[in-house]
């Protein structure tokens, strides 16, 4: 579809993202190999050499590794369930003929837009707090005793917040899936004799498959990452009981300053992802004709 | 001045060869027609002749300059494109005036330029809306207008007509001849409709799968179709073709007659071949029969209106033997 | 053709829709209220829900304790230079991409996409280390590089769709009007992909406004952005309930209006067209 000269001109101009982008992607990551096959803190300036695969065993030999691989999963499906089902729902009813659409859709956009530690820290202090949280308050009106959430659940209380700040996100992308089904395709399942539930198995789910599917890609992308949201408000304790592989790197790297350690819970958190990446992007790849 | 020459020109991409082996000679002031149906090619080699995909192999000369490897912005020519391709954020005065302002023409050349050619193309009120604005016919005439203040060496169109309705294709089609009376400037123009091209051509070029069937006059094309997929292709309602011992009895391996050209009896004295009256198409001008010919198949037969059929009626059909077209095993007419 | 219900179920789905959507929305109302309300009524066992003795006095504590100004400041730099240093790199690839595509341009762009599946924390290390010694950490130009990379793909693949949707044709017709590749870009491309980049600029700003894992890690107090400075209010000494309120509502009014604003084209930028 172009000449010769339309060409090279395009690979110049390619070049710069290109370059730029694989030198991101492959200097760290080979200085994370690196590191991880190291003897290497930064508090115990005695500690060098060949560590074989040390690191790796004491990472993954930890117990605090496996809960943090298992946190990991249910933190992303648990989100991903909440989001995809409640945003379908929520999406459905703002498609019927409400007064104060166009309003609406700022309303539940909005949550979106908050930074992830702000939305940590006011569910953590506004909402969660067992003693002046809207929640505590709403339990006593009801006799009930207070729950301390981030003690009792913390896992459960990430997801929460987490899930409030996603939600909106694929309510606005299942809803605008909705409205682009065509109204005479929509009249032609009714002419047919399709009632309600037909109508959504088999014109309106098919139709969304596409919009879901981009959801769990994107959602998935930022929630294997999710950091602030627990370095705020849990730390990722208690003991691990809230620690994903994100966090869990940080903690033994930055935190406990073991570079070689930090540095193979990288890598394993690279594994991860690219296993996951793989799988996404097989489904993906079949649904976004790009 | 506007000769242009392909010298055995050959388009691939990758693997796939679109267009094996073409030599064209397009005189000054000719209006040619690339013919043919979808996938032959003919909008690759008006891409070619603009310089918007490289020639794989030949040359293209423009007045005798090898213009072979120029970038199209050099090459002089002007395009109207299907789509019309107008610039959506420049009003309409912006959209002619763009070639002007490329080739840096002082503001009071390009404006009096642009009121020319707004006028012969009835666009003067409209000269301050933007094309969105415009019907589907107005939109076409602004792409034109924006061709003609080039003063190009040649025009191309790349089936300009075809995303108009039927009424203003007939309209248009007279404003494009009428404005190549006017200009005498060499035209290039690609469709896919028989008779826009029989309407306009000066000669005709009838592309299938790359190759050049034939370059002629339209009646030339019409009298001598050069092989089966030219006769079939030129004329409307198309040709009939007999293959088998119908055929041989002509000394052919099939013939062709044309729906025009066949004598039509009720009665059984006069006729050749015998049918059964299908579907009757009336225009009132004319007639469309379709036939089932004994022996023969369906054919279709051109008659006046004046004449009523009702379907299953039979009916006597003899060709005009001086014009039965015969061709070989390979389609090439004897 | 818009369907027609009884009153009586529209004025129920739209009751519905309502509470659902307030719920939604009650966090960010907390914030908004709590933040003029005093220390004291934040706190109250009884909640109130307007701000009984109305004050501004919580914003300008947080001013005091924090900077909010410096951080703001550090914030706009970060998430507005990333994104313009994105586009200008992005810019020209996109173009590329779509207007001049080969065999591997899809598998350059699945690519592209597949290095912000690469979890931070597999490169923090090395890019801290890198960042120590370069003298990078704590500084306003290294965050702005690392949010560059981080959030190119997602530019360059927002652009490609935009671009898509320009009608080769009408590039084409440039070039035959005598338009060099520079008049081309100028006159025709960039004047018809205005709205396209303009809302790839606004969401990767909001994004980069909001990433709160490089802005955190590789940050201390001089080069800190909005997430840093809402992040030190984590373990609030005492309480603080107003005042981390009022920090917060300074730390999201920006970047909400700025959604609002754009909620539309975010779809269609953070799905790369795939939904229209």
């Amino acid at each position: 579809m172009a000449t010769a000269q339309t060409r090279t001109l395009s690979r110049v101009m390619m070049a710069p993202a290109v370059i730029v982008l694989l030198i991101w992607m492959i200097v760290p990551l080979v200085m994370t190999l690196w590191f991880s096959f190291q003897n290497y803190s930064l508090i115990n300036p005695m500690m060098t050499g060949f560590a074989g695969w040390g690191n790796y065993l004491y990472v993954i030999g930890d117990p605090s590794f496996t809960q943090s691989l298992v946190n990991t999963l249910i933190l992303v499906c648990g989100v991903l369930v909440i989001t995809i089902v409640g945003g379908t729902l929520l999406a459905l009813l703002l498609d019927q003929p409400i007064w104060g659409q166009g309003i609406l859709r700022i309303i539940v956009i909005s949550p979106f837009f908050v930074m992830p530690p702000v939305a940590a820290l006011i569910w953590k202090n506004g909402f969660m707090h067992p003693g002046y949280g809207m929640l505590g308050h709403l339990w006593k009106a009801f006799g009930l005793q207070p729950v301390d959430w981030f003690n009792q659940y913390p896992l459960f209380s990430v997801i929460v917040i987490v899930a409030w700040q996603w939600l909106p996100f694929a309510t606005l992308i299942l809803l605008t899936a909705l409205q682009s089904l065509s109204e005479e395709q929509r009249e032609a399942a009714e002419m047919d004799g399709a009632n309600a539930i037909n109508r959504f198995y088999y014109i309106i789910m098919p139709h969304m498959a596409r919009s879901i599917t981009i959801v769990i890609l994107i959602q998935t992308i930022f929630l294997l990452g999710i950091f602030a949201e627990i370095r705020v408000t849990t730390g990722g304790g208690p003991g691990y009981a809230s620690t994903n592989i994100a966090f869990l790197v940080f903690r033994t790297g930055i935190l406990s300053n073991d570079i070689g350690a930090g540095s193979a819970g990288g890598v394993v958190a690279v594994i991860i992802a690219n296993v996951v990446a793989i799988f996404l992007m097989r489904a993906v790849g079949k649904n976004l004709d790009a | 001045m506007g000769s242009i020459s392909l010298q055995h020109v050959k388009k691939s991409f990758g693997e796939v060869q679109i267009i094996p082996d073409i030599s064209l000679d397009i005189k000054d002031g000719e209006f040619v027609v690339f013919v043919g149906p979808s996938g032959c090619g003919k909008s690759t080699l008006l891409r070619l002749i603009a310089g918007l995909e490289d020639t794989t192999s030949g040359q293209i000369l423009l007045d005798g300059e090898d213009m072979t490897k120029a970038p199209p912005a050099r090459r002089g020519l002007a395009m109207v494109f299907q789509s019309y391709a107008l610039y959506p954020h420049m009003s309409v005065r912006d959209n002619i005036a763009f070639p002007l302002k490329m080739a840096k023409a002082p503001k009071a050349l390009i404006d009096q330029k642009v009121e020319y050619a707004a006028r012969t193309l009835n666009l003067s009120s409209y000269l301050d809306r933007r094309p969105r604005a415009l019907s589907g016919g107005q939109r076409q005439r602004v792409a034109i207008g924006r061709a003609i203040v080039r003063e190009p060496k040649a025009f191309l169109f790349d089936e300009p007509l075809s995303n108009l309705d039927a009424a203003l294709r007939v309209n248009m089609r007279l404003e494009i001849t009428e404005l190549h009376q006017q200009l005498k400037t060499t035209m290039i123009y690609v469709t896919h409709d028989q008779v826009e091209a029989m309407t306009m051509a000066d000669r005709i070029v009838v592309l299938n799968a790359g190759n050049v069937e034939q370059f002629g006059s339209p009646l030339d094309l019409y009298k001598k179709p050069a092989n089966r997929f030219v006769a079939g292709f030129i004329g409307s309602p198309k040709m009939n073709f007999i293959d088998g011992p119908e055929a041989a009895k002509h000394n052919a391996h099939s013939i062709g007659v044309r729906p025009e050209h066949f004598k039509l009896a009720t009665t059984a004295t006069s006729g050749t071949w015998k049918g059964k009256v299908g579907v009757a198409e009336q225009l009132g001008s004319d007639t469309f029969l379709h036939v089932h010919v004994e022996g023969l198949g369906l054919m279709t037969i051109r008659t006046d209106g004046d004449q009523t059929f009702n379907h299953g009626d039979d009916v006597y059909l003899t060709p005009d033997p001086t014009r039965i077209y015969r061709f070989d095993a390979s389609g090439v007419a004897i | 053709m818009a369907r027609t219900v009884p009153t009586s179920t529209r004025i129920g789905f739209t009751a519905l829709a309502w509470i659902i959507a307030l719920l939604l929305f009650s966090p960010i109302l907390w914030v908004l209220l709590t933040a003029f309300k005093t220390e004291a009524e934040a706190i109250a066992a009884s909640p109130t829900f307007l701000p009984q003795n109305f004050t501004l006095e919580n914003f300008a504590a947080v001013q005091d304790r924090s900077d909010y100004f410096k951080h703001a400041f550090n914030s706009i730099i970060v998430s507005v230079g990333s994104t313009l240093l994105g586009l200008a790199i992005g810019i020209p690839a996109a173009w590329a991409m779509a207007f001049a595509p080969t065999k591997r341009t899809k598998d350059v762009l699945m690519w592209m996409l597949s290095t912000k599946m690469m979890p931070a924390v597999g490169v923090l290390i090395p890019i801290y280390l890198i960042f120590r010694d370069l003298r990078l950490l704590d500084t306003v130009h290294g965050l702005t590089l690392i949010m560059t990379l981080i959030n190119l793909p997602i530019i360059i693949w927002m652009l490609y769709t935009y671009f898509k949707e320009i009608p080769v044709d009408i590039l084409e017709a440039a070039r035959m009007d005598g338009a060099e590749l520079w008049n081309e870009i100028v006159h025709v491309l960039v004047p018809m992909a205005v709205p396209g980049i303009a809302s790839t600029l606004l969401l990767n700003v909001i994004l980069a406004w909001n990433e709160a894992f490089w802005t955190i890690t590789l940050t201390s107090g001089r080069a800190g952005t909005l997430t840093a400075f809402i992040s030190s209010f984590s373990s609030p000494q005492g309480l603080f309930l107003a005042k981390l309120s009022a920090a917060s509502l300074l730390a999201i009014a920006p970047i909400l209006l700025m959604g609002w604003f754009s909620q539309k084209q975010l779809v269609r930028g953070l799905t790369f067209g795939a939904v229209k």
